[in-house]
């Protein structure tokens, strides 16, 4: 069933035994839950080193998709019939759940979406109403396209500028600089930055920044699509206004995104998209809107994947967010020593496993990251190559693309050997000496 | 020992995208295109020059994988010199290999070090990293004017 590598025969069976698994997580246990796990490609058992990409499914989560359209499915908030009832219950179940998940102050401070990015357009569209010509929204060089593009629309349709964070040599947000230059200012409107980058892992300073961003009075948007699967998440703590993230890094399914907002903060925001659902009284005329969240959920939402985005919580608060971030980083800090014993490798970001989450992206010298990422899936290891939708940010490296390897809670050891071996071979084949 | 995805990497391939022919950009031109690959990030910006009905030359700077630099390498040593015709003939020659999902037998005979790119037909990822440079010729030569006088080629 699972493919956690053979021990020595005279070592215990105890998952302590592998240095990256934290006493508590027993790695094994976990993988047997993920079906898919156990499959081979290539001839080779999967090493699925692209978490940050999309993660894997336990049984669970696979199962209460099946049992949602087997047993209640029938469309939300409209229907006047028992399956109606039903549907509309596990889908506002969903929403209680996740934001309990996040420590969300009330349920209706949740918005699913389709996905992050839409999370994230919303943001901008809804927040981009109230900008004028002179103010600034401010965003990170380190920013996925998808908290860049919809501040950039947002900036185009109303004379706003977009101005960005810099990063240090070593990879971090450069705050220092920032301060120098005044980025934040009495001009800042909106300030939105990546809580955890999907190329570098490193964990951004957002408590400050927020504190920063909330003494010029600007609204601080958090994309917390790497943070949220990895790390505890409280909105509180967190400083975000809003906090934009997706089901399906977080072991749910793909299809449901979640924007989530402080209350009187989305109270005050105009409609998103129009259609059903979103509004009060429709006239020939001109409509009124609903309150949040239903004001920004037109159409018929994503009723089966809310519902498992909150089986997919209960799984994860069953296993502990803590053991989760505890198990990234051990790994992490394996994942970074092996592969910096490769000649020629150079890891973009932080180099020791602080503040870091667990995606690792690399260059080779001379071994493109499309040839490294198709030899390695020969070898039925699965990573990504690219600008992982970062483009800005490999600019400002001085590269062109990337690999990266991506970790979660069912990754092993025995994988991050396989990466490294496989990463050597390639290395090789292109007539390199790793 | 190698596996289906190592023969891919024919050493006709890892040769040429070692020592890229005709690389670099050269000055008189008669159009000049930049080709991305955005889910990839591979680029090229490219350069035909033409004398009537010949390509006198390609000329391009590329950053991309060995599959994407070493096929625009080949392209350049089949077009540079002949017939802008021919070299259109080529592409769709090329094309059809490409999508031919490892079906298609190549004809040695005009895609010379080409057919080494026969079983990247067989990774449909990789497929458009082998086009880059051909689309980008083409449409250099469609932007140049050269092309006007294939209809088929629209």
């Amino acid at each position: 069933m699972t493919t956690t590598p053979t021990r020595p025969a005279d070592t215990p069976a105890e998952p302590s035994q592998d240095v990256a698994t934290q006493p508590g997580h027993d790695v094994a246990a976990v993988r047997e839950q993920f079906p898919i796990l156990a499959r081979t490609v290539a001839g080779h058992p999967l090493r699925y080193l692209d978490s940050a990409n999309t993660s894997q499914k336990p049984e669970r989560v696979i199962e209460a998709v099946a049992a949602h359209y087997r047993e209640h499915n029938a469309n939300v908030a409209r229907a006047m019939h028992q399956l109606g009832a039903e549907a509309t219950e596990a889908y506002e179940g969903g929403r209680s759940r996740v934001a309990r998940f996040i420590g969300a102050a009330r349920a209706e401070e949740v918005v699913f979406t389709k996905n992050a990015s839409e999370a994230l357009n919303l943001a901008a569209h809804t927040l981009g109403a109230s900008l004028r010509e002179g103010d600034e929204v401010v965003v990170s060089v380190a920013e996925h396209h998808s908290n860049i593009v919809p501040w950039q629309l947002a900036c185009e349709r109303t004379g706003a500028t977009l101005r960005w964070f810099d990063i240090t040599e070593e990879g971090r947000l450069d705050l220092a600089k920032a301060e120098r230059e005044g980025l934040i200012n009495e001009r800042t409107k909106v300030v939105s930055v990546a809580w955890v980058s999907n190329v570098l892992g490193t964990v951004h300073p957002v408590r400050r920044i927020a504190d920063w961003a909330h003494s010029v009075g600007a609204v601080m948007v958090v994309d917390g699509c790497q943070g949220v699967p990895q790390l505890p998440t409280r909105v509180a703590d967190l400083g975000a206004d809003l906090l934009a993230f997706t089901g399906h890094k977080m072991v749910g399914p793909t299809g449901v995104g979640v924007l989530w907002g402080r209350y009187d903060l989305l109270a005050s925001l105009p409609p998103f998209l129009g259609g059903g659902e979103m509004i009060e009284v429709v006239r020939m005329t001109g409509s009124t809107y609903a309150p949040p969240p239903a004001r920004f959920e037109a159409g018929t939402p994503p009723i089966a994947e809310a519902a498992v985005l909150g089986v997919a919580a209960d799984w994860l608060d069953e296993l502990g967010m803590e053991q989760v971030a505890a198990h990234e980083q051990a790994i992490t800090r394996y994942a970074l020593e092996g592969l910096q014993s490769i000649n020629g490798l150079r890891v973009l970001g932080p180099t020791e496993a602080v503040d870091r989450g667990g995606a690792i992206s690399f260059t080779v010298a001379d071994v493109h990251p499309h040839d490294m990422a198709q030899l390695l899936d020969s070898r039925g290891i699965a990573v990504r190559g690219g600008h992982h939708c970062a483009r800005p940010l490999h600019e400002r490296l001085g590269v062109q693309s990337s690999t990266r390897a991506s970790f979660y809670l069912y990754t092993t050891q025995e994988e991050v050997d396989a990466l490294v071996e496989g990463v050597a071979h390639t290395v090789r084949f292109f007539g390199g000496t790793p | 020992m190698t596996n289906a995805v190592e023969e891919m990497y024919q050493e006709i391939i890892l040769d040429h995208y070692r020592a890229k022919h005709h690389s670099g950009l050269r000055e008189s031109y008669a159009a000049e295109v930049h080709h991305v690959n955005p889910s990839c990030g591979d680029e090229v910006t490219l350069r035909v020059h033409l004398d009537g009905g010949t390509v006198t030359d390609v000329s391009y700077d590329g950053v991309g994988c060995s599959i994407s630099q070493a096929s625009t390498s080949v392209m350049t040593d089949l077009v540079i010199g002949k017939d802008v015709d021919h070299g259109l003939a080529l592409h769709e020659e090329f094309l059809t290999l490409m999508q031919g999902k490892g079906q298609v037998e190549p004809d040695e005979e005009r895609l010379e070090d080409g057919i080494a790119f026969a079983g990247v037909a067989r990774f449909p990822a990789r497929v458009k990293c082998a086009l880059l440079g051909w689309s980008a010729f083409k449409d250099a030569v469609l932007q140049a004017g050269a092309g006007d006088r294939r209809p088929e080629e629209g």
